[in-house]
Parts: structure tokens; C-alpha cells; sequence
């Protein structure tokens, strides 16, 4: 019954705001669209700004490099500037990243937003927030001192007996390495991943939950029929943010993944990210082309992001197109 | 909103800009860039230098050798520092804007190779051909005979050795390779030298405080790192067999002596890296700073060469009070002869 009231008052909400639509001036109406469109636009434009600029700071190396940019061996002073390790690097760690954060995220967010009581949801949220804004120097140097030996002497053993098989987890084990990068990545993202989901959760208005109940489901099916599905966009929005910070960190990367240019299947192993290569390298590089090349990975890391954040759209507009038939 | 005390900050300066002058003629800022390394000399040393002489003050920005170079090179700063003197094609970026350069070293920094085994003694012996073929991943554990026939009476476990090396561009690094170059054929043909470098084993941390955190969790880490860094970290450290075959442990004497060898250090011979004489320790290098020969500003160039010739003699002291090393005697007379070659 408060349903209902509840309609009635949003029909009125409705159809008043329609009346107020054509009483506003529209000279004030015009300017404020003005106001949306430049704001929007501005984005836009600094974008493509930035692209622009990368372009433009990176043809030395473009001009000079060419296509041995797609190779393996990066080696300033001989003149060897291939990204494919870094390029190979950033997606490993992104994907491992988004692999344990995404299901890790969404189910802290639904149990905080559908099962945890108001006094406990609360603070945790508050807290999970506060984690999102820890600086990454911070998650580095903690990696740095404890994942990484965590990983050495427990993590990545336990991982080698029971998967040992695979060429994942093959091969000695330095703590630092892919692994470590993705694990501190994945931490990283967790929090950014519950904060949104849990806000999107909660917009999910109750008659949906409680139609689904009053079929006779269980809170579980509730939760994946009914929740999941109606909030399902903005948890895709929440994962390609997590992937963005992901695919974009340089600094807790830096201190744990052992920094070496390789392409190797073993997690264990070091490697190295785009994002770190001028992080690492930007400070002290000399020489037109040197400085050039590190910005021509900055560029190569734009378009990664573009093309791993448009192919996770397209994935998840074709599963959802499915879904839903 | 954010952009209000920026605003009301620059309206200050351009006021302050007309008032000072009228204020205290004597007024004098200068502003370097450059290198991190001598970043804790420099900041020890200016403030001493500007609490003696009132009106002057130094504002020194550690944003990397290549920046500071950038920067000197485009005048936007008055001195640039360097981990290495400049290339030959930088040299003639910076003499086409704006005339010839003088390079003046500052000061001196040693290199430490630290370790991580249990149960050895705190400074084990390592001759540059083990060094080399650690590097090379030819030397992978610990209980290698090699390691052990410098070492009589150590024990050494059977522990696979990490190498730990600089991640991002350095002149420690480059100083190591530059020996790693000169006492192995094989580092020279493969590698060479260089502040970033292939490195043919390894992981790479970020900063001394990266290598040195790498070495401290990982039983089995052999790396490098400045000195200053293994002395105030109580780190454990090799001592490295010099060119006359001794065993020297890394020390400000040590690192003196083998810098005092070569007097008529210069821009062009700047390599202090396995020198001879049996005290010097093997693995050292000076760091640089970039001035214009020829000063636009006549009263801004006298005041700059005092403080120049300060922080090569009197202000050397400053060094060693963060573990560096300061410049030998015949050093510091060349260094004071470079500087006499600014015209004002």
C-alpha cells in the first residue's frame, strides 16, 4: 500500500515538473543547456588534448623507432626501444587484478548493500571508501614488506603444490614478480569496485526485491535475479574504473614487481608495466629520442586503455543482449 | 575556488617583485636543478652558505639528472646537476642557446655491493671477476666455489642468488656498469654502461630505498647501492678487490683515495671506476654541476662563483655530514680552476 501512495506521489512529482518545464524562462533554460554541452565537450576535448600532445611529444620516436616499437628489447642506450613486454605486462596484471577484485568487490558490496546489518554496513562502507583514497606509494612500500614474503614463502609455494602443473606457477619463486603486481593491483582495486557497486545496489529500488520475494524466492535468487541484473551497467562501470586504475598504476607496481622486461608464463617471474616504464625511467632519461620513446609509451598505454575498455563494453553489452532473450 | 590563494599568491610575488629590490638591493636567489643524488649535500650546504651571507638564497630542485640538464639548457634555472657530465650531443644542444658550459664535480659517492645470506661474516671478499659473473647470471648460488676460494673459513649455504639492480635510471647505476665495463670483456660486449641498461639478470627495484628493501626481505639478494645508504642502514657489504689486488672495503677514505689517483678529472675523463693504488675501493663517481661560461647578469655571476668556490672547498664538510664523500685536495684546486673560467 505505501507502494501505491508512493506512485501516486511520483505521478504528481511527474506531471508538476512538466508544468514547471514551460513556466522556466527559456532564455535561463538555454543557458543552462549551454552549461551541460560545454561541460560534456570539455571532456571530450581534454582527451583529445592529451592524445594530441602524446602524438605530438612522441613522433621523434615514432619517426625514429617505427614499427621495431612492437618488439621485445628495451634498451635505451643501444638504441632498443620495444614495448611489448610492458604492453604484455600491464594486461597480465590488469586482468589478475580485475579476476580477484571483481567477484571480491561485488560480493562485499551486495552483502553491505543486501545482507549486513545498518551498524555494521555503515562504518565498513566508510572504511572500504577510506581505502580507496590511500595514496599507492602507500599499498607499494606494504607490498614491498609484506605481500612480497608473504608471497615468497606461503602464497607461492602453496600455489605451485596444487597448480604446480601449470606453466603459471612454474619456477622459482622471488616473492617479487607478476604475481605480486597483480595481487597489490587487485587490492587496490577492490576498493573502488565495492564503494560503486554498493551505491548502484542500493538505487535498486525495493519493489523489485520484494516482487522477487513475493514469488517465493530466497534471499540468493533475489539477490542474483532481481538485484543483479537491474544494477548490472553501473557494476560494469564500476569494474571498467577498477580496470582504469589498474591499467594506470605506476608506483605500487613499481615496488613489487621486479621491473624486468620479459615475456615469460610464469607468474612468479618478474615483469615490468607500461605505467612504470616512464615512472621508473622519465627522471633521469637524456636524449631526444629516449625521452620521446618513454612518451610514446605513455601513448601506447592511452590506446591500450581505449581498446581494453571498449572491448569490455562490447563483451558485456553482448552477454547482457543475451541475457535478456 | 581553488584557484583564489594561487591568484592572490602570484599577485604577491609580482608586487613583492617590485618592492624587494627597492627593499634590499643585495637580494640574490638562485635556483638550480637536477639530480637527486647530491640532493642532501646540496640542501645541508646552501642553507649553511645562506645563513653566512645574508640576502642570498639557494633553492635547489631534485626533479633528475635529464630535467635538470632540460631546464639549464632552456635557462630557466641558474645551475643544473648531473650524475654524469653531459653527452656530446646535450652539450651541443645547450652551447647552440646559449654558449659553452663549464662542469664543475661537487661531489663523490661510493657504491656499495650489499648482500642478504644468514650465518656469513658482515663484509665478505668479492673479486670484480665474481662480481662480473654474478651479474652476468654465470655465478647462481651462494656455495659457488669461486665465492668461497676468496672467502677461507666462511661457510657459504646453498642459496640461489637474487640479483637486485636499479629499476629506474640512475647514476649509481651508471657508475656500477661503467666498472662492471671495464673489469669484464664479456659486461662490455654484452651490456655495457649506462644509467638504465639490459640488465641480463634480476629484478629491478626503484631507488636505493627499493634495492635496499629488496636486498633486506630476500635471503640470497646480492645488489648495489650508494654508500651513504648501506652505512645508515646497517647493511651488509663486500669488500671488493681493487686493481692492486687488495681488499677494500667502501669508506669516504677509501673512495678518497681512489678519486685523489686521477687529479685532472675533467668532463671528458670523468670515470674514477677501478683505479689503481691499494687503498682506493674500486667503485665511485663524481657528481656534476652545469654553469654558463659566460654570465648575462655581472653582479648575479660574481655572487655565484663565490658560493661555487665555497661548495667545493669550505662547503665539502657539508658532505660528510650526509655520508658523502667530499672532494680530494687536488680535486677541489681543479674544481676552483674551472670555476675561475666563468666570466662574469
Amino acid at each position: 500500500m505505501s507502494q501505491e501512495s508512493a506512485e501516486v506521489i511520483s505521478a504528481t512529482a511527474g506531471a508538476s515538473a512538466r508544468a514547471a518545464r514551460t513556466r522556466i524562462s527559456p532564455a535561463g533554460d538555454r543557458i543552462f543547456m549551454f552549461l551541460l554541452y560545454a561541460s560534456a565537450w570539455f571532456v571530450l576535448a581534454i582527451v583529445a588534448a592529451l592524445f594530441l600532445v602524446l602524438l605530438q611529444r612522441s613522433w621523434p620516436a615514432i619517426q625514429t623507432i617505427g614499427l621495431g616499437v612492437f618488439t621485445q628489447l628495451w634498451d635505451p642506450g643501444g638504441g632498443h626501444f620495444g614495448v611489448l613486454t610492458f604492453i604484455y605486462g600491464t594486461i597480465v596484471t590488469s586482468a589478475i587484478a580485475l579476476l580477484i577484485a571483481g567477484p571480491v568487490g561485488i560480493g562485499a558490496a551486495l552483502f553491505l548493500a543486501e545482507l549486513a546489518p545498518k551498524r555494521l554496513a555503515t562504518p565498513v562502507a566508510m572504511l572500504i571508501e577510506l581505502l580507496a583514497a590511500v595514496p599507492s606509494v602507500v599499498y607499494g612500500i606494504w607490498g614491498l614488506f609484506v605481500l612480497v614474503p608473504v608471497i615468497r614463502m606461503y602464497i607461492g609455494p602453496a600455489l605451485q603444490h596444487t597448480f604446480g602443473f601449470l606453466p603459471l606457477f612454474q619456477g622459482p619463486i622471488y616473492g617479487v614478480g607478476m604475481l605480486a603486481g597483480g595481487l597489490i593491483l587487485s587490492i587496490m582495486v577492490v576498493p573502488t569496485v565495492a564503494a560503486i557497486s554498493r551505491d548502484v545496489f542500493e538505487a535498486v529500488p525495493n519493489d523489485q526485491r520484494e516482487g522477487m520475494l513475493a514469488l517465493g524466492s530466497t534471499k540468493w535468487e533475489m539477490m542474483t535475479k532481481a538485484v543483479l541484473p537491474y544494477a548490472r551497467s553501473g557494476v560494469v562501470g564500476a569494474l571498467v574504473l577498477g580496470l582504469g586504475r589498474a591499467l594506470g598504476e605506476a608506483m605500487a607496481v613499481v615496488m613489487v614487481i621486479g621491473n624486468k622486461p620479459q615475456i615469460v608464463a610464469s607468474l612468479f617471474q618478474p615483469a615490468y608495466t607500461m605505467a612504470s616504464v616512464p615512472a621508473n625511467e622519465f627522471s633521469e632519461a637524456t636524449g631526444k629520442v629516449y625521452i620521446s620513446a618513454l612518451i610514446e609509451v605513455g601513448l601506447l598505454l592511452f590506446i591500450v586503455s581505449l581498446l581494453v575498455n571498449i572491448s569490455a563494453r562490447l563483451l558485456v553489452w553482448n552477454a547482457s543482449g543475451r541475457g535478456r532473450r | 575556488m581553488k584557484m583564489s590563494p594561487l591568484k592572490s599568491l602570484v599577485a604577491a610575488g609580482v608586487i613583492a617583485g617590485f618592492i624587494v629590490p627597492m627593499a634590499a638591493l643585495a637580494d640574490t636567489q638562485f635556483l638550480g636543478a637536477g639530480a637527486t643524488f647530491p640532493y642532501p649535500f646540496f640542501s645541508r650546504a646552501f642553507y649553511a652558505y645562506s645563513q653566512d651571507h645574508a640576502g642570498i638564497t639557494v633553492n635547489y630542485a631534485s626533479i633528475g639528472s635529464g630535467g635538470g640538464i632540460a631546464q639549464f639548457t632552456a635557462k630557466t634555472v641558474d645551475f643544473g646537476a648531473s650524475d654524469v657530465p653531459m653527452t656530446k650531443a646535450e652539450l651541443d644542444a645547450a652551447v647552440a642557446a646559449n654558449g659553452a658550459v663549464v662542469q664543475i664535480p661537487d661531489t663523490l659517492g661510493g657504491i656499495a655491493i650489499a648482500y642478504n645470506v644468514q650465518g656469513v661474516s658482515k663484509h665478505i671478499k668479492l673479486s670484480p671477476a665474481v662480481i662480473a659473473n654474478v651479474m652476468l647470471g654465470k655465478v647462481t648460488n651462494w656455495n659457488d666455489a669461486s665465492i668461497a676460494a676468496l672467502n677461507a673459513g666462511v661457510k657459504f649455504p646453498n642459496l640461489p642468488i637474487l640479483v637486485v639492480h636499479r629499476a629506474d635510471g640512475s647514476g649509481t647505476s651508471y657508475h656500477f656498469t661503467d666498472y662492471l665495463s671495464k673489469i669484464s670483456p664479456d659486461w662490455n660486449s654484452k651490456v655495457g654502461r649506462g644509467k638504465t641498461v639490459n640488465w641480463p639478470t634480476g629484478v629491478g627495484a626503484k631507488g636505493n630505498e627499493g634495492v635496499a628493501g629488496q636486498i633486506s626481505n630476500s635471503p640470497g639478494a646480492f645488489g648495489y647501492v650508494e654508500l651513504a645508504y648501506a652505512l645508515q642502514n646497517d647493511m651488509s657489504y663486500a669488500a671488493v678487490q681493487n686493481k692492486a689486488g687488495e681488499f677494500v672495503l667502501p669508506s669516504p677514505d677509501s673512495i678518497r683515495a681512489a678519486a685523489s689517483q686521477k687529479p685532472d678529472v675533467n668532463p671528458n675523463e670523468f670515470s674514477i671506476t677501478d683505479m689503481g693504488g691499494k687503498d682506493s675501493y674500486p667503485i665511485a663517481g663524481y657528481s656534476w654541476l652545469l654553469v654558463w661560461k659566460n654570465q648575462a647578469d655581472p653582479a648575479k655571476g660574481k655572487e655565484l662563483t663565490a658560493l661555487l668556490k665555497w661548495l667545493v672547498t669550505g662547503g665539502q664538510q657539508y658532505a660528510a655530514k650526509v655520508n658523502y664523500v667530499p672532494l680530494p685536495e687536488n680535486v677541489q684546486q681543479e674544481a676552483i680552476k674551472a670555476i675561475g673560467s666563468i666570466h662574469n
